[in-house]
């Protein structure tokens, strides 16, 4: 009988240890929509702690694709959105979901390939052209497929060129439905080219062979935006606090911060908020 | 309602158990066949029969485990409740132990009655003493022999101090010392009042525990009386056969 | 590229330079897993053995449904506790999303039904066994009930088990409605997916090493358990 009351009282335990909330109610958080490239690239983890230290706000981020990063904060779970896809943006706060939209920096996006380069465009810098040779060879390109900044912004290259990759999805052009990093596993283990962020390729682990192929072309400019959603559309917005911290990367210190991420001495991301 | 001819040849007042033409199907075949009969306060009822009478079928029955198709089992001449189950016991030819201690086994009978916790070691020692397995009382009841886990749950089915007790060929598969025992517990506990009713395939253990005898046929009362009337002179063919040791059959009756 | 022996080097040296980081993550995850088995066994248990041990309208039907959320997609799970605790969803005004609440409650919901499965598998044998004795009890259908679990306990604790198994291992679920925030809600499971997509697949799979460790310590903690109970637990 004694065990009885021993496995209860330990059940007990457990509930009460994982049901209350260890959030001190004095801490301040806001939630920040916003996409797996600046995640993954850890320009979160240095800019973070700075913006803390000076407002005492902690700032969760939730890091996924564009898509659903703007969907998420269309339903009104996170106070600020800080993505790259501006047409999306700016449809976002035509729609009444955000108030306003800002530049807060760029990278650029580059095409990574095997160093055999099947299709030999190594070395280009105009993106339509070596995305024309690559489909022109019918070599594997393993697209993210998952209506994020970064597929956008392929896609885009894609109409450019003049070639309709929807047709000839599940041949050479593969769309692994990921995250950036994924995608490059994904297209690394096939031997595809594929189009990434630079800030996630300096900084991911696993690079193998791989090598960037095509860079430099002013259409693969890669723009982020920052938003505050709309308080008027969800009362649950912590507005003050989501201003506070697009004020903050908005100015000199927080773009100085952005300037200062480095990875093996390559700078990842470039301000060019205005003013 | 079909009157117990035995009940009114003793002149007794409503007996303790009691069926009117009790029958039960299963798989499209009567099992039981209109059984009509009386258990009667203080006495020791041997269930006998062939293999395949019904024996085991009528004690459920009797006891309430199985619901009768048709007919009836009254208890002090009423339909039975839950305070007839709780005044009942049963012991089952393979004894059905918990997953327990067998002092712990003994209480959880007691709780099943309702009985509190302060008076539960009291009863629990001296069943313990009574089974005479004091020395294991703290052992898992299911490491026990067979002998023993039989005499834990004659302890056990008395420990509630029922009125009546079944007991399902209790002894098929115990050695004479172990049978001696449960004899022995089963007799001590009709010395103060607990009504029996046994079933038996052992002649010799009929013979020395039985005050009345029903004999089943093929899901029938063949025959049924005191038991050393009916020992002495059988009527029905089948009991006849049956104690001389022939097999009854509908080839060869 | 690399190699096995590389992976435990560095699961190795993970866990040896074990960081507050580290352990923040290691502690949330057994919470939030523990939690949810916990709540799952609370709920799965008495539902499965009543399952188990009654006869009644629908039971074929529930028993059905019961062995098909068994194998319910933790995404799926995931996305409906996302929309119930969204902002624009029924329960969005209580703000649970990203919380380790959000956690404990898809977990909680991927589990029972395992739980639940299990349990009704587990107590209907053992009723099969002891419905007669029961009867002849005269016993209530609760006190069976308690009696059923009691007597199975030793058998359920490894139920138990296969609900800590499904949740600790579950990574679909709690990154939808957790979110996968630093210091908040990353789990054992979210980083190894985070670390994956970094490419920094040696991390990745020395956290894998780390988890499945914890995971063997967790079954044989509780076998052990279970071992000294079963050879004291007949007081």
């Amino acid at each position: 009988m004694l065990r009885r009351h021993v496995f209860s009282l330990v059940a007990a335990a457990l509930l009460v240890l994982g049901l209350a909330d260890t959030t001190d109610a004095q801490d301040q958080f806001i939630v920040v929509q916003s996409t797996t490239s600046t995640q993954n690239s850890g320009l979160f983890d240095h800019i973070l702690p700075i913006f803390r230290d000076k407002t005492g706000i902690e700032v969760r981020v939730v890091a996924v694709g564009t898509g659903q990063a703007i969907k998420n904060a269309m339903n009104g779970d996170g106070d600020v959105l800080f993505v790259h896809a501006r047409a999306a943006e700016e449809k976002f706060v035509a729609e009444g979901y955000g108030v306003m939209r800002s530049d807060v920096m760029y990278n650029d996006f580059v095409i990574v390939g095997p160093s055999a380069d099947p299709a030999g465009v190594a070395g280009m810098t105009d993106a339509t052209a070596a995305l024309a040779q690559i489909a022109e060879a019918e070599a594997p390109f393993a697209s993210r497929g998952d209506d994020s900044g970064t597929h956008k912004a392929e896609l885009t290259l894609w109409a450019e060129a003049g070639i309709d990759v929807v047709a000839v999805s599940g041949g050479w052009y593969r769309e692994t439905g990921s995250g950036m990093g994924v995608t490059l596993n994904t297209g690394i283990g096939m031997g595809a080219y594929v189009l990434t962020d630079r800030a996630t390729w300096i900084a991911y682990g696993n690079k193998g062979a791989y090598q960037i192929v095509v860079e430099g072309d002013p259409k693969m400019f890669n723009q982020y935006g920052i938003i505050l959603v709309n308080p008027a559309k969800h009362p649950n917005i912590k507005a003050e606090a989501g201003q506070a911290f697009i004020d903050w990367v908005l100015s000199d210190a927080g773009q100085q911060a952005i300037a200062d991420y480095k990875i093996n001495g390559q700078q990842l991301f470039f301000p060019n908020a205005d003013g | 309602m079909a009157i117990d001819p035995l009940t009114l040849d003793r002149g007794a007042a409503t007996p303790l158990l009691a069926t009117s033409a009790l029958c039960y199907d299963a798989g499209g075949k009567r099992l039981i066949d209109n059984v009509t009969l009386s258990i009667r306060t203080n006495r020791r009822t041997m269930i006998m029969g062939a293999n395949g009478a019904g024996k085991s079928l009528l004690l459920r029955l009797l006891h309430g485990l199985l619901e009768p198709t048709e007919g009836t089992v009254l208890w002090h001449g009423r339909t039975p409740g839950r305070a007839a189950r709780l005044a009942q016991a049963m012991v089952f030819q393979n004894p059905v132990m918990l997953r327990r201690s067998v002092q712990a086994n003994l209480r959880f009978a007691l709780a099943a009655h309702g009985v509190r916790g302060k008076d539960r070691a009291e009863q629990t020692d001296q069943a313990l003493v009574m089974a005479r397995l004091t020395h294991m009382a703290r052992s898992p009841a299911r490491v026990l022999s067979g002998g023993e886990q039989q005499r834990l749950a004659v302890a056990r089915a008395l420990i509630s101090k029922p009125d009546l007790l079944f007991l399902d060929e209790p002894t098929s598969s115990l050695d004479p010392a172990s049978t001696q025992m449960i004899e022995d517990l089963v007799n001590a506990a009709h010395a103060q009042g607990v009504t029996i009713v046994m079933v038996t395939h052992d002649l010799g253990q009929a013979r020395r525990m039985g005050d009345d005898v029903i004999f089943l046929h093929a899901g029938q009362v063949a025959e049924r009386g005191a038991l050393a009337d009916v020992l002495a002179q059988p009527t029905a063919s089948s009991t006849k056969a049956w104690l001389e040791g022939r097999l009854y059959t509908a080839k060869n009756p | 590229m690399f190699s096995f022996f590389d992976i435990l080097t560095e699961a190795l040296g993970l866990i040896l330079s074990w960081d507050r980081a580290l352990s923040e993550i290691v502690l949330l995850s057994l919470r939030v897993t523990l939690t949810a088995v916990a709540l799952a066994c609370l709920i799965g248990l008495p539902a499965g053995a009543l399952i188990g041990a009654f006869r009644f309208p629908g039971r074929t039907i529930v028993t059905v449904i019961l062995n098909a959320l068994m194998g319910l997609p933790p995404v799926v799970v995931g996305l409906v506790v996302y929309l119930m605790l969204s902002a624009s969803g029924p329960l969005g005004v209580l703000g649970l999303l990203y919380t380790p609440t959000a956690m404990i409650i898809a977990q909680t919901i991927l589990v029972t039904p395992i739980v639940a499965a299990l349990t009704k598998q587990v107590v209907e044998d053992l009723h099969g066994e002891y419905a007669e004795q029961f009867a002849s009890f005269g016993l209530r259908a609760h006190d069976r009930i308690a009696a059923l679990l009691w007597d199975a306990r030793y058998s359920l604790l490894t139920v138990a088990l296969a609900g800590f198994g499904r949740a600790v291992a579950e990574v679909g679920a709690v990154l939808i409605v957790g979110g996968n925030i630093n210091h908040v809600t990353r789990v054992m499971t979210t980083t190894i997916a985070l670390e994956t997509s970094k490419g920094n697949l040696e991390l990745a799979l020395a956290l894998g090493v780390l988890l499945l460790t914890i995971a063997v310590i967790v079954n044989a903690a509780v076998m052990a358990l279970r071992a000294s109970a079963v050879r004291a637990a007949y007081a």
